[in-house]
């Protein structure tokens, strides 16, 4: 059996208001999912439930890595969230290089290991080649969340978990989150995307959340 | 002629940072061989006059000690003086100039505080007392530190130079207590014994010494401010690149 | 794990870091002393090993506050959460570090200030020992406080709050073992052991219960 992602059932919510309920789906290697739907409806929740860093009511999240082994999902994910989690006074690479000694897994085959830990590779594959040297509280909006992008390249997780990738990106840069999500997917990994934007996924499944009516 | 649109032909010129950056490099060489040599002069005197019938050998501690109080002082009406510019003229080498100071200014009160405590163990039998002179030097000390703190915490420097003038003047207050404490308390630190209405109480035989370990200080002083606000200048401007580069990648 | 050692260590002591701010309460605490007790050598001499204790103390608490709440603002605290490092062992380096930045130039500059009061040089021997001793725990236990008020908008006083009776004990101990090292009678050995044992038991609990906290506080 292939490596793939199966979530079953899978609810939350926050305080006593669920958010969303029984979602179900299957990622195999290369797959990817958008997850669309109006503010508030659930699509950080969501991603912050698998992430883990949020209580499933209900439901299961396993990865399936070749028989019957199942891997905690923790370890073979990579979270972006709304935040950027840089420091503002450390450089660029200062940054990338702590996140890439603190995530980097032993069985990271992809991941460079070296005195760069791939941290210019990564910078210069998200448009920021030769701004390492910078301190991140220098950079625009775009270009910090470009950098928050480098993050998950310079250790490697088959599972992506972006929320907003796109945010405060211009069109180009959009093309380049594309680019960075086909080149992981084509590497087997899965990527899960909520945005509001439109986020061009060749083959990528959907999931609309619509979110709960509250009732008394 | 690069070098003549360097000149400086009136004061206000010197506002100009790159004209400020010329000047400085030339007058550096030469302030700080004068300092060199004031030290040479004033420590050779410093150890072959007499010693005190009083206080012995330790009298030489005062020939680093009053001059390094007196330094403490200037440093921080150097500051205040700055921090007026800088509030009234907007002048952004004053800016420089005040925050430079304090590093130097702290150094000295350091040194004023050290080379006293030094000499208040085998003349007063403690290394401190809180009386009126001694605390409002530490207090003066504190207040060195409490706006390099400030000047670190904050990292506009424009906005850092404001509020960290408006704090200098404000704490100007402890220099004429500084000052006056040993006249309006009854202290254990001796009164002012070299300016003073109606002639100096110090033998010539000291007081040689001191003058011209005063001026070796305020060469000293003077020599590290300037190099200190070239470096600001220089670190300020490469930040600025920094920031330029950020932005023109961004448009590349 | 390293890493994250010396990315805090490096936060601390860069632009803006509170490392400096720290030492600099200490001293201006213990400044203002002698202004509120009178200028009595004898007197400041003997409340002096308690007045660095509390000095110390409040100077470890004042930046606790940032210790996780840097790390939520800016979404660090949610990726550290989900790496398999547990996060014990996370909060662990990361008051190590704070303990680092911000504890040990409380202890190394007690003998500085400890000559400012007037104190024997036996008296500041033992104090600095205790503080070396004691600071971790307050670190630890702070942490605590820190987790907890994480997600709080201004949770910096209620930090102190929450902390200080839980110190209470490592004061108690800290101080009297430094009283124990002037005063014949008293033996030093056993607060002193005390002290230490309270620092390791929180070296344990301490971590473990800002786990708990930052956990809970991330849904």
């Amino acid at each position: 059996m292939p490596f793939r992602l199966r979530v079953d059932g899978l609810g939350a919510s926050r305080g006593e208001d669920p958010i969303f309920r029984d979602i179900s789906l299957i990622l195999d290697a290369g797959g990817a999912l958008l997850v669309t739907g109006r503010n508030g409806t659930g699509k950080s929740t969501f991603l912050r439930t698998l992430a883990g860093l949020h209580p499933a009511d209900s439901g299961t999240i396993v990865i399936e890595d070749g028989g019957d082994a199942t891997a905690p999902p923790r370890e073979s994910l990579h979270y972006l969230g709304h935040r950027n989690a840089m420091k503002r006074d450390l450089t660029v690479e200062e940054n990338l290089l702590f996140w890439s000694r603190l995530t980097k897994t032993a069985g990271d085959t992809v991941g460079r290991i070296d005195a760069t830990d791939g941290t210019v590779e990564a910078l210069e594959s998200v448009g920021l080649g030769g701004l390492g040297h910078l301190p991140f509280g220098y950079l625009s909006a775009g270009q910090q969340r470009r950098a928050a992008l480098a993050r998950l390249l310079v250790a490697h997780r088959p599972v992506w978990l972006m929320d907003e990738p796109t945010a405060a990106l211009d069109t180009a840069s959009e093309r380049m989150v594309e680019a960075l999500i086909a080149g992981h997917r084509s590497i087997g990994g899965i990527v899960i995307a909520a945005t509001h934007q439109a986020l061009d996924l060749p083959g990528a499944q959907t999931l609309t959340m619509a979110g709960f009516a509250v009732t008394a | 002629m690069r070098d003549r649109s360097l000149a400086i032909r009136s004061f206000t010129d010197l506002a100009n940072p790159t004209r400020f950056i010329a000047l400085a490099g030339r007058l550096l060489p030469w302030l700080a061989g004068l300092t060199a040599l004031l030290f040479a002069i004033g420590l050779t005197l410093c150890f072959t006059t007499a010693a005190d019938y009083q206080q012995g050998e330790t009298v030489r501690i005062m020939y680093i000690h009053v001059p390094a109080a007196w330094l403490s002082m200037m440093g921080y009406s150097v500051m205040a003086a700055s921090a007026l510019g800088s509030l009234v003229w907007r002048h952004p080498l004053a800016d420089v100039a005040a925050k430079c100071a304090a590093p130097i200014g702290a150094g000295f009160t350091a040194l004023a505080l050290v080379t006293g405590s030094l000499w208040g163990k085998p003349m007063w039998g403690t290394w401190w007392v809180w009386d009126a002179r001694l605390t409002s030097v530490f207090i003066l000390f504190l207040m060195y530190l409490g706006l390099i703190a400030l000047n670190r915490a904050m990292d506009d420097a424009g906005r850092a130079a404001k509020v960290s003038a408006v704090l200098i003047l404000v704490g100007f207050v402890n220099i004429p207590i500084i000052k006056f404490s040993v006249d309006w308390w009854n202290t254990l630190h001796q009164p002012a014994s070299v300016l003073r209405l109606g002639g100096s109480a110090i033998d010539p035989e000291f007081l040689r010494p001191l003058l011209v370990m005063a001026l070796a200080f305020t060469c000293l002083f003077f020599t590290l401010h300037l190099a200190a606000m070239r470096t600001e200048i220089w670190r300020r401007r490469i930040a600025a690149m920094r920031r330029q580069a950020a932005r023109s990648a961004a448009s590349a | 794990m390293m890493a994250l050692y010396f990315r805090d260590l490096k936060l601390a002591t860069r632009a803006g870091g509170g490392a400096l701010t720290g030492i600099l309460f200490f001293m201006a605490v213990v400044a203002v002393v002698p202004f509120g007790l009178g200028p009595d050598l004898k007197l400041l001499a003997r409340v002096g090993p308690a007045m660095l204790w509390i000095g110390a103390l409040l100077a470890s608490l004042l930046g606790l506050e940032r210790l996780f709440q840097a790390e939520r603002e800016d979404g660090s605290l949610d990726v550290m959460l989900m790496q398999d490092t547990p996060l014990v062992f996370t909060v662990f380096i990361k008051c190590l570090a704070h303990w680092t930045a911000s504890g040990l130039p409380l202890v190394l500059v007690t003998p500085l200030l400890g000559l400012f009061l007037n104190m024997e040089p036996r008296a500041i021997g033992a104090t600095m020992l205790t503080l070396l001793a004691g600071t971790p725990a307050i670190t630890l236990i702070g942490a605590m406080g820190a987790a907890v008020a994480v997600a709080l908008p201004r949770g910096g006083l209620l930090v102190s709050i929450l902390v200080l009776p839980l110190v209470v004990p490592v004061l108690i101990f800290g101080v009297s073992a430094a009283y124990a090292a002037v005063e014949d009678p008293a033996p030093f050995l056993p607060p002193f052991l005390i002290l230490t044992a309270i620092t390791l038991f929180f070296a344990v609990i301490g971590p473990t219960a800002a786990a708990v906290a930052l956990r809970a506080a991330s849904e």
